[in-house]
């Protein structure tokens, strides 16, 4: 929230120390990802089974806790939920320390155990606790947290691998390849796991009817963890019970492509303890292994709420609730790409959901360390395999931050009035600023000549970057003299008369186009009435974007209602709604659920259209595609040529309008190279805020290394991106409708 | 299962590196034998119940039905069968028993795993409709193991990790008859 200068160093010491190793490993993932799931031919029915099936345990979870009580105890293990974090420590060092009398306790991954921080509570109590996780092994022996919650050692290198073993083990000539890196720590480990007293696991998922868990393994340590002793403890969040053994299978389906991008892991292991197996005698060998010791084995699950249960009464935390820790989100996150988990999480967790997770299990202080570094983008929320509306839950939480602390010394009186009612008054001024974009545009229009002339004054820029936290080194947006909505009057409205028109539209003043960027503005009146539609351009509310991105959830609500408002007689008369600015259409496709009345959300979601979708329906049902601009047609940089880099905005791919553009293009004759990366990296205004400035270029680069050389004219549908564009590639993209709409 | 299933399951075995080699339930010590490498030890497989299909099929001498803990850490390979096979997946069921099923097939470098064409199963919902039944009523401890071990955590991907390096797959055909009347081929169910 602040514009503090320790965030973007350490963000930027973050992005130097691990942002390569991050960056690589997570883009392998994302990639395969799309790659694993693209063969699913069910993903979509998948997804909303493994939905349901949450929805169902998290709705009835008092019922599946006793339920699993009941199974587990039946079967002659037992079942302890504990309260907190300090309940389960000392159930579990009671029971491994006092009555089993433990030396070595093997753990296999689990962030659940990690949360609690169990391995610090048995080590205070004599007892030894070995990660056999060949990733946690690592952090364990370099003391460090983990960075990603599938693959905790991400950050590292094969090297910082190599020369932390060398130093740990006092080795001359330490193993350096991946192989006998492997080696060398399964054999440590091996020997480690044989004299082990106590295994200790997490559990993936549990089955309430038979008390079966499930672990989502590749290595073989949780198996030979579990095998290997005769206690095992299984340390798991309430909220992983399901009803059913059936209800394990959409869950293994998806949760190995969602991650890591691998159809499935090595290891599915289905527990239902205590387990048949004997437990091997390694001190006492030469016994046969078949000697019916699985008799002897003991079995403990320990629940832990921590703060769950009052998620689960949190109407807009609770679907943190039905998060499986898959890693989706973190992967297909643009800022996680670059900074990792280190930056881009709390005390546990990281990656969009961890905001969830943090705010429930430690408190909002914790999320605030790192919930601005989730722009809602919204790229995760497609990857996301139990579709939790993961932004939103950054917005709600980024909103009780802001409310949370209001600092009334604060010297805000110069933007007292662009202000919203709504909000608290200690916001800080980059939140206002940012959130009060439509004010502060209005009135940049109004004295454009002047406010664009001082904006782009040094000293000024110096003195609006410490109050407002906007970096110098961005270009502000110029604020155009006429408003799009002044021009389309003063042309004398409509050259499309009603009655003679295919449809009939209204072009969205988005905020943006009507007040900077009017050109996209103008060329989208041109090609929807060169395409036979009856356009108008009436004078409406801005969608409420800026705030919600803020998380002034008061403020957008109240936008959302005013836009609302002005929209919903054209509705009526059965008018499209066309959108340029495709975060103002996400707006009221996606979020405007969550703002608005169910029938308003519906209505205006079913009536609005991106333009360059409403062009690629329009050319559907009979357009004629003459009318609007091919390649060969023209002159001058603009329209040179057929070739075209086109970025499609983050949240039009959410909303599933990213690719319209590229079948008009196409259509028309261009030849269209799309681009890969999920997000620019600008993020509407996180981009400017002099904290993240690096770090929103280093997002971009991809995009740089893909476009940078390029001839081709680039082409973006975001305001945000093209700002971002700008600055990556040193040159000027457009929309996409400016491209193909004809000449004036 | 028809013969595009089984064409499908050893796919994706090879796709991860599987080998598999397949033959009658006459020929499985014979197949085992050429799959295992010394020292092996093993659990005896199938006799557990009426089905015909699950009649007990000889393992070679060499391995060690009854091995010692000494042994099984000795041992290069340990064969076991599995219960059931996903072709979607390529994934094989394992079932933990008194007999050392699981400590068998992990701490090995190569699992050998014998199972009954019969015993396949198109895709995942079918495993855990088997499963749910097997967990509820028997308390059955079953790892779907798909291929070798396999970790990402030391700067490359690398098969053999904590479990077996390596896995092989010995595929029982149903039908003798047809099969010694016209190898490699097998009738669709």
């Amino acid at each position: 929230m602040s514009s503090d200068a320790a965030k973007a160093d350490r963000i930027r010491e973050l992005m130097a120390a691990e942002g390569d190793a991050v960056a690589a490993n997570t883009r392998g993932f994302n990639e395969g990802r799309y790659e694993s799931t693209g063969r699913l031919d069910d993903y979509e029915e998948l997804k909303g089974e493994a939905r349901a099936i949450k929805e169902d345990a998290i709705g009835r979870l008092p019922e599946l806790i006793e339920q699993v009580r009941e199974s587990v105890e039946a079967d002659g293990g037992t079942v302890y939920v504990a309260d907190d974090a300090a309940d389960a420590n000392r159930y579990i060092t009671e029971l491994t320390a006092r009555e089993r009398d433990a030396d070595r306790l093997v753990k296999s991954k689990s962030m659940t155990s990690e949360e609690i921080e169990v391995n610090e509570a048995l080590e205070a109590e004599g007892v030894e606790v070995v990660e056999t996780d060949l990733g946690e092994w690592v952090l364990q022996l370099a003391d460090e947290a983990p960075s990603h919650i599938v693959a905790p050692a991400i950050h590292k290198s094969r090297e910082g691998i190599s020369e932390l073993f060398a130093e740990r083990f006092d080795l001359d000539d330490p193993p350096e390849t991946a192989e006998e890196l492997t080696v060398f720590a399964r054999e440590r480990l091996g020997e480690l796991i044989e004299d082990a007293d106590v295994g200790m696991t997490g559990a993936n998922f549990i089955a309430a009817d038979s008390g079966t868990m499930l672990l989502v393994t590749s290595e073989g340590n949780a198996r030979k963890s579990v095998t290997a002793t005769d206690t095992h403890v299984a340390v798991a969040g309430v909220e992983k019970l399901v009803p059913t053994v059936e209800d394990f299978s959409p869950f293994v389906e998806l949760i190995g492509r969602s991650g890591t991008g691998q159809d499935v892991t090595s290891y599915i292991s289905t527990l239902t303890p205590p387990v048949d197996s004997p437990i091997p005698d390694f001190q006492g060998d030469e016994e046969p292994l078949a000697d019916g010791s699985g008799d002897d084995r003991d079995f403990h699950l320990v629940l832990i709420d921590n703060g769950r249960m009052a998620m689960r009464d949190d109407e807009e935390l609770k679907e943190t609730l039905y998060c499986i820790r898959c890693s989706a989100c973190a992967n297909a996150c643009g800022n996680f790409q670059s900074v990792g988990g280190h930056a881009f999480g709390g005390e546990t967790y990281s990656g969009g959901i961890a905001t969830g997770w943090e705010a429930g299990i430690e408190g909002l202080d914790v999320a605030a360390e790192f919930n601005d570094l989730c722009t809602g983008c919204s790229r995760c929320v497609p990857a996301c395999p139990v579709g939790i509306d993961i932004p939103w839950i950054n917005t709600v939480v980024r909103d009780r931050i802001n409310r949370g602390e209001v600092d009334s010394r604060q010297t805000d009186w110069l933007f007292e009035e662009l202000v919203p009612d709504e909000e608290p008054a200690g916001l800080d001024l980059g939140t206002r600023v940012v959130g009060s974009y439509e004010t502060v545009a209005k009135l940049g229009s109004l004295t454009a000549p002047i406010a664009n002339r001082l904006a782009d004054a040094g000293p000024l820029r110096a003195l609006a970057e410490r109050v407002t936290g906007i970096d110098r080194r961005r270009d502000l947006p110029e604020f155009a003299s006429e408003p799009l909505v002044d021009w389309f009057e003063r042309r004398g409205g409509a050259a499309v008369p009603a009655d003679e028109a295919s449809r009939e539209a209204v072009l969205y003043p988005d905020t943006a186009t009507n007040y900077v960027d009017i050109d996209r503005g103008k060329a989208a009146v041109r090609a929807l009435e060169a395409l036979g539609v009856h356009v108008r351009v009436p004078d409406l509310s801005g969608s409420g974007r800026p705030p919600l991105s803020q998380g002034m959830v008061a403020t957008a609500r109240a936008s959302a209602e005013d836009a609302y408002a002005g929209l919903a007689p054209h509705v009526d008369a059965g008018r499209d709604v066309v959108v340029i600015e495709p975060s103002d259409l996400a707006m009221f496709r996606r979020e405007y659920e969550k703002l608005l009345p169910e029938r308003s959300f519906e209505r205006l979601a079913d009536a609005g259209y991106d333009v360059m979708e409403y062009c690629f329906g329009l050319l559907e049902n009979g357009g004629d595609p003459a009318a609007l601009r091919a390649p060969a047609e023209g002159t001058g940089p603009v329209a040179s040529g057929t070739r075209v880099a086109y970025h499609p905005h983050c949240q039009a791919r959410t909303i599933g309008v990213g690719e319209h553009a590229t079948a008009v293009m196409e259509r028309l004759g261009y030849d269209v190279r799309v681009s890969e990366t999920e997000c620019c990296g600008m993020a509407g205004s996180f981009g400017y805020k002099t904290d993240y400035y690096e770090l929103s270029m280093d997002v971009g680069e991809p995009l740089r290394e893909q476009f940078g050389d390029t001839d081709r004219t680039v082409v973006a549908s975001g305001t945000s991106c093209n700002e971002q564009l700008d600055a990556l590639l040193e040159s000027t993209p457009m929309h996409p409708v400016e491209l193909i709409a004809p000449r004036e | 299962m028809s013969l595009a299933d089984r064409s499908t399951f050893k796919r994706r075995l090879d796709s991860l590196g599987v080998t598999v080699t397949e033959g009658p339930p006459s020929a499985c010590g014979e197949l085992i034998d050429e799959a295992a490498g010394d020292p092996a030890v093993g659990v005896p497989l199938g006799g557990g119940g009426d089905d015909p299909t699950d009649a007990p099929v000889a393992l070679p001498d060499r391995v060690e039905t009854d091995p010692t803990t000494a042994e099984l850490r000795a041992a290069h390979t340990g064969v076991t069968d599995a219960e059931l096979g996903v072709v979607a997946y390529g994934s094989v069921a394992i079932e933990a028993d008194r007999a050392g099923t699981e400590p068998v097939s992990l701490f090995v470098d190569r699992h050998v795993v014998v199972l009954r064409e019969a015993d396949l199963v198109p895709d995942m919902p079918d495993a855990f409709e088997w499963l749910g039944p097997k967990a509820r009523d028997e308390s059955a401890d079953v790892v779907f193991a798909t291929g070798p071990s396999a970790t990402a955590d030391m700067g490359g991907l690398v098969q053999g990790a904590h479990g077996p390096k390596e896995v092989h797959v010995v595929l029982l055909r149903d039908d003798e008859a047809a099969d010694s009347a016209d190898p490699g081929v097998t009738a669709d169910e």
